[in-house]
């Protein structure tokens, strides 16, 4: 009974008793979360993935705050019917500069990891707007309202700052031109200053009126602008290229 | 009791403890409520009301109502009743215990409204912003100091078994809220904030947090109940002491790491999601064997179960407890997972522990409780504990049957292939397959729902001194048993 003698010190003993918990309960946090930060043995390097663009980050700020993540994963896994349905496997680095990441844990909607492309601008205005209009089985609520809302741009230079004091490479001249950025892209109109867009975020960066209204920019503008660049950053032609020509 | 005792019950501080015990019973029907609001949307999606009342922001509404408003008071009216009782001194503190309780209710208003204003950190059953994470911090700190303030002054040399898991709970919760919450604010005086971490490290220390919210939360803090309001009710004592050494130690230790079980399959390393299986795997023991030390602590008081509805209510929330831990395990295998992750199979099992687990042990530490808080002899009616019994049971059987029906036929139909070798079937034809076991769900809710409606009278009647005459004989004793 040494054992239960023991014990019967914690139990007398409550800063003992608290001690001891904290020790046990820090263990296993310890072992599976710190390794994850060697992050070089976690995020494999491939090319393409970059920060979101400051219309497209106000998107994924609509994304938060509506609660898509509650529906919607962003996350395929490696199974066979899910390649075939939704397109390759999620990567670590797709995530990488989502603060916090939007693997999501349910699918009462489809996963969004690769959604980007797969459907027109128009397509995702009418159903974002009335989703019974264009899926007439759908039980998502209707989000007309972001037609209707102009987006928030004015202080996008704030929120690439916070981004990179937690780590997402925002160079200065990405933050000093956040908000003519986030115009450019959302009108496409060619008086903006498209090269400086392209140059900061890359060629592929799709500028144009998102939401069909080209006087505004909506809400509706920067949710689109950021569900078409979801999980089209990664060239996987080029990859497979490389994983074929590994020895 | 000796006259002693008496003025030892008399010099507790009740007041406080009363005030977390309504405040449960009303976030309770608020969460309830909102849960059946939200799954009456995914039946009828024309429920939805934008820009405020949509499912998705309608969501974290009632996972944290039922979770952090209705568990989270159940927690602070149970340890504070308990820590007293056990340790034989009054609350440390009144002033502190006072600001725990509207500190705690200003933080549940402070996330509410926010989720259906749109302000959000999107992080599941942790989507407070940082201005409520900070003001909870405190009302944490506050919590933790008038708990162990009162144990420090203890008279009982021996702290009860109950005290440890409840211990446990406010110091790992600090710990995951502490360690999840870290995020920068874009502005100080704007709402919106970063979490400092990303991608895959965000996902392993979201659910990090997310499962233990689980595990300590609603676990380790609601077997605290359990140790305290079963072996009470019964008037046994606890099964087995070596038992609940046992279990405290390898129930703590074990379920910190069986978080990766939520990312199986994803982006996150192998060597992560098979530890969290394993872990998970072996969290089924201390799981069972805690649920053997509450149930066994009625041999010898059997018959007790066939006379009380209150006990009925503590031993079938064991069952439940043993159902859902041992389907949890299940679960958290690959190959299962693979199968049941994303559909509803997860939300029947989340379902059969909160409701049948968390939802009837404490409405049996309620029932328990009411009538001592306010110095009445017994509850109004029995006969209505044992209707709210009943109907809440058949409310949680058609729930988690709906959701087991309908989250194994989702995960089949989507892997489901024709003689081509394509897809059989599109994604909108498994949402409409769903549809007659949402109204099958939402209708387990309404009865779940009515259940503590039927509580609720129960309390004002017994709370205003009312007695049902014609369930008491004369002496007291209740006629016959209520079956």
């Amino acid at each position: 009974m040494s054992f239960l003698h023991k014990h019967q010190k914690l139990e007398k003993n409550s800063l003992l008793l608290l001690f001891w918990t904290i020790i046990a309960v820090l263990i296993g946090g310890i072992v599976e979360i710190i390794p994850l930060f060697r992050t070089e043995t976690v995020i494999e390097p491939v090319k393409g993935v970059r920060p979101y663009t400051p219309l497209e980050l106000a998107g994924y700020n609509i994304y938060l705050r509506e609660g898509c993540y509650n529906c919607h994963s962003q996350q395929i896994r490696p199974l066979r019917d899910e390649v075939a349905r939704y397109g390759h496997y999620s990567l670590a680095a797709e995530s990488m500069y989502d603060h916090p990441f939007q693997w999501g844990s349910k699918r009462t909607g489809p996963d969004l990891a690769r959604v980007g492309g797969k459907y027109s601008d128009d397509w995702h205005v009418a159903h974002l707007k009335a989703p019974r209009d264009v899926v007439p089985e759908s039980i998502m609520p209707s989000y007309s309202f972001l037609l209707k809302t102009g987006a928030k741009i004015d202080d996008l230079d704030q929120h690439l700052k916070t981004l990179r004091l937690a780590g997402v490479p925002y160079s200065d001249e990405m933050i000093e031109n956040a908000e003519k950025d986030a115009i450019a892209q959302a009108t496409g109109e060619a008086r903006m200053d498209m090269a400086g867009l392209v140059s900061r975020y890359g060629e592929k960066v799709l500028a144009r009126d998102f939401d069909g209204q080209p006087e505004v920019i909506s809400e509706m503008d920067a949710l689109v602008a950021y569900l078409q660049v979801l999980g089209t950053m990664v060239d996987f032609k080029s990859a497979e290229q490389v994983e074929e020509s590994a020895p | 009791m000796t006259t002693a005792e008496v003025s030892e019950a008399q010099s507790y501080n009740y007041e406080v403890v009363r005030l977390f015990t309504l405040a449960t019973v009303f976030w309770g029907i608020v969460g309830f409520a909102v849960g059946l609001l939200i799954a009456l949307q995914l039946a009828f999606p024309d429920l939805n009301f934008e820009p405020y009342l949509t499912f998705g922001r309608l969501r974290p509404v009632h996972t944290s109502a039922v979770i952090f408003a209705f568990g989270g008071n159940a927690l602070f009216a149970t340890s504070y009743f308990v820590v007293q009782r056990t340790c034989r001194v009054r609350l440390w503190n009144d002033g502190l215990a006072m600001f725990t309780f509207w500190g705690y209710q200003l933080f549940i208003v402070m996330a509410a409204l926010g989720y259906v204003l749109g302000v959000t950190q999107a992080k599941e059953y942790a989507e407070p912003e940082w201005f409520v994470d900070l003001w909870l911090t405190v009302v944490w700190v506050a919590y933790l100091l008038v708990f162990l303030g009162t144990i420090m002054k203890r008279k009982e040399p021996h702290l009860y078994v109950a005290n440890w898991f409840y211990l446990s709970f406010i110091i790992t919760v600090a710990v995951l809220h502490l360690g999840n919450g870290l995020s920068i604010p874009v502005s100080w005086t704007g709402a919106k904030s970063y979490t400092v971490f990303s991608g895959v490290q965000s996902a392993m220390i979201q659910w990090w947090y997310g499962h233990n919210a689980v595990g300590f939360f609603l676990t380790a803090g609601f077997l605290g109940m359990m140790y305290y309001f079963i072996p009470k009710r019964a008037e046994r004592p606890v099964y087995s002491y070596r038992l609940s050494i046992l279990h405290f130690w390898s129930l703590i230790f074990i379920y910190i790491w069986a978080g990766p079980h939520h990312l199986h399959y994803t982006a996150l390393p192998d060597w992560a999601q098979t530890l969290g299986m394993t872990f998970s795997i072996m969290l089924w023991m201390p799981s069972w064997g805690g649920m053997i030390n509450g149930i066994m602590t009625l041999s010898g008081a059997w018959h007790k179960l066939r006379q009380d509805p209150v006990l009925r209510f503590m031993i079938i929330s064991l069952a439940f407890y043993g159902m859902s831990t041992f389907e949890g395990p299940l679960l958290s295998i690959k190959s299962v997972n693979s199968l049941s992750h994303y559909t509803d199979w997860t939300i029947g099992h989340v379902h059969s522990g909160a409701l049948g687990w968390n939802g009837f042990i404490t409405f049996g530490a309620l029932y328990y409780m009411v009538p001592v808080l306010w110095g009445r002899e017994k509850l109004y009616s029995m006969k209505l504990v044992n209707i709210h019994l009943w109907v809440a049971t058949i409310g949680i059987v058609l729930y988690i049957a709906a959701m087991w029906v309908s989250g194994i036929m989702q995960g089949l139909m989507w892997r489901d292939y024709n003689d081509m070798g394509f897809l059989e079937y599109s994604f909108v034809e498994s949402v409409m397959a769903m549809h007659p076991f949402y109204i099958i769900r939402a209708l387990g809710g309404v009865l779940y729902l009515a259940g503590a409606l039927i509580m609720v009278y129960n309390f004002y009647r017994t709370i205003k001194g009312d007695v049902c005459e014609k369930e008491y004989q004369s002496g007291g004793e209740l006629k016959g048993a209520v079956a």
